[in-house]
């Protein structure tokens, strides 16, 4: 597919835009009210942003077809913030997100994302998927059995009534149907009102009522870190996601400007921050929505729904809010990993489950992705730092054959494998299917022309390539012989 | 008069079997060209986007699936084309054989994904039905 034009990307589409942006409208309600108690602030919150997110990305974002809001991979980040510092540092927060985000769409360094490795991806998603299951436990710690009740039929209408039609969302019948019966029957468990407020207004535009000191900026800038890499490391792969989906090309660096603008704007405009979504935007494209229109209609619908039926939503009881985000847990889990774990090379498997692990333990997104980063980029060092010798006899000269890549990491084994002792007139070390990469290589190819010639034996160093010589030849002056 | 031959294909067992007919059918006719589709829907996108998440083309990957298929094609000698379709595989196999103009669509009764057969009903029927041209479906 060629490129679109800004028109086209906004209207090529406006029946199927229009429709799966109401669809995507009320799937989005009870995961933004959802992610806001995760997080510990009023459902309003997250309702703001999924607003504000979904309607400035209809305009600036890279991906058309995508949707954007609050999302629990962010929220999970900022629960300490808001617990210890409150809403307005939270705001604050989000806008310094939006500021990192614009600069990391500038420099386009959205390329970059394709170096974080395959399993961390993966685990990276598996982990969110645990987290958002294991944050909905609470709902039924010391419940009564009708909490257990709601829940369980709520994912029951959930996954069976698409067997009935698939005409009208499943999720949203079970909504209504078990809210209906929760108020019919007078049964009095806990709701979204009882969570804290849901205010039936517009979010208006509001400095965040912090002090602007460096001490501020020392408190928000962590938060700010990890989530601007969350939300962009999230958005990034949901546009690819996108872009398989409809067949087309997106410009990953317009993505993340987009992101952080509508960060920025969120902040100002009392919601929290958030990224995009990737089950939501799958039901978008696969509900027909495939432009900006989509993104546009999902929060204007969003916000009118909560403006008119506010004091519906704030009865849903908390139970049911759990069945659907059980639902979204179980949907979000790349279940396809767990099948082929047993195919993948086991250093990929080890990285993605101690991604989710550590995850788990810090309930950091970004802890997780940094450390299953490190891990991979590890054992990759370890892969590669093997370096095989091969030896023949010839006409009383041993030759040394090296194969691999001599850097720091591959010549303390490599000082191992020669027989300085050997009674031979001379060595030849053939280096033609080896390559230097730094001093250290040098350093160890000297050491060991030295320990051979301190035994008397002569050492012919041969088949270095170019670019290996040139450091060598550059190194040569500077490192002094033993 | 079979010239134009449609073979949904997922890699199955089913499809490789449908794969047998329709290149026996190409066979029958000079100048016939079997075009082989496989339709990737939205949880597979994802799943697919996952695991290639460091490879330069996803489909690659997906061709790599139809191999055996590919192998059999190849093999016979018959003209074939591969094509991958984007969305839920019922619907995005009857758009593209009616946008197209089939002269038949060859299809196994079951695909790989038999769990999901069982919530959405199975794609080969929906082909069967919708379909504006002949439909064999292969046990």
């Amino acid at each position: 597919m060629e490129d679109m034009t800004y028109s086209e990307s906004w209207f090529g589409n406006i029946k199927g835009d229009i429709l799966s942006g109401l669809v995507v409208a009320i799937a989005l309600i009870p995961e933004a009210i959802a992610f806001s108690i995760i997080a510990g602030v009023d459902p309003m919150v997250g309702l703001y942003a999924s607003f504000t997110i979904s309607v400035v990305i209809a305009f600036v974002g890279g991906r058309p077809g995508m949707i954007s809001a609050a999302t629990g991979a962010m929220a999970l980040l900022f629960v300490d913030l808001v617990a210890r510092h409150g809403l307005e540092y939270l705001l604050a927060a989000t806008i310094l997100t939006g500021v990192l985000q614009i600069l990391f769409g500038v420099f386009k360094l959205a390329r970059y994302m394709k170096f974080i490795p395959r399993s961390v991806m993966v685990g990276f998603v598996n982990a969110l998927a645990i987290l958002i299951f294991t944050s909905q436990l609470g709902v039924f710690a010391g419940a009564t059995w009708h909490v257990y009740l709601l829940a369980a039929v709520t994912l029951a209408i959930i996954y069976l009534f698409p067997y009935i039609t698939k005409a009208v969302p499943s999720t949203l019948i079970a909504i209504v149907f078990m809210t209906g019966i929760a108020i019919f029957m007078n049964i009095g468990v806990m709701t979204v009102g009882d969570m804290g407020n849901l205010s039936q207004t517009l979010p208006i535009f509001l400095l965040p009522d912090i002090p602007l000191t460096l001490e501020t900026i020392g408190i928000i800038l962590p938060y700010s870190l990890a989530l601007a890499l969350v939300g962009l490391l999230e958005s990034l792969l949901t546009a690819t996601i996108v872009d398989d989906m409809t067949d087309s090309e997106s410009n990953k660096d317009t993505e993340s400007k987009g992101q952080g603008i509508a960060n920025v704007v969120t902040g100002f405009f009392g919601g929290m921050a958030g990224c995009a979504m990737i089950g939501q935007s799958v039901i978008n494209v696969k509900s027909g929505g495939s432009r900006r229109l989509s993104a546009l209609v999902a929060g204007v619908f969003l916000m009118l729904l909560i403006v008119m039926f506010g004091d519906i939503v704030v009865q849903i009881p908390m139970a049911v809010l759990a069945g659907v985000m059980i639902m979204v847990s179980i949907s979000t889990f790349d279940w396809n990993s767990i099948r082929t774990l047993h195919l993948l090379p086991k250093t990929d498997a080890i990285v993605m489950v101690v991604t989710v692990l550590t995850v788990i333990f810090t309930h950091n997104l970004a802890i997780g992705v940094f450390t299953g980063i490190l891990l991979s980029a590890i054992f990759f060092v370890s892969k590669i730092s093997q370096v095989e010798v091969t030896s023949t006899m010839v006409d009383n000269t041993r030759v040394y054959k090296l194969r691999g890549e001599l850097f720091f990491a591959s010549v303390t084994e490599l000082m191992k494998k020669f027989d300085y002792k050997e009674e031979v007139d001379s060595v030849e070390l053939n280096l033609s299917r080896s390559h230097l990469w730094d001093d250290s290589a040098v350093a160890a190819i000297d050491k060991i022309v030295n320990k051979f010639e301190e035994n008397g034996i002569k050492v012919l160093v041969t088949g270095m390539n170019e670019e290996s010589s040139e450091l060598s030849a550059k190194l040569a002056n500077k490192l002094g012989s033993h | 008069m079979y010239k134009k031959i449609l073979l949904a294909a997922d890699g199955s067992d089913h499809s490789k079997r449908a794969a047998e007919h329709a290149i026996t059918m190409a066979k029958c006719q000079e100048g016939s060209k079997i075009f082989i589709v496989y339709a990737v829907d939205g949880d597979s996108s994802k799943s697919d986007v996952l695991s290639n998440w460091n490879s330069a083309n996803i489909n690659d990957k997906r061709k790599e699936r139809l191999k055996d298929i590919e192998a059999q094609a190849r093999e016979s000698g018959v003209q074939f084309e591969i094509k991958i379709l984007h969305g839920e595989p019922g619907p995005a196999i009857v758009e593209f054989t009616n946008k197209n103009q089939f002269d038949v669509a060859v299809i196994g009764s079951r695909g790989l994904n038999s769990l999901q057969e069982l919530m959405l009903g199975s794609v080969s029927h929906k082909v069967a039905k919708r379909a504006n041209c002949p439909v064999m479906i292969v046990k």
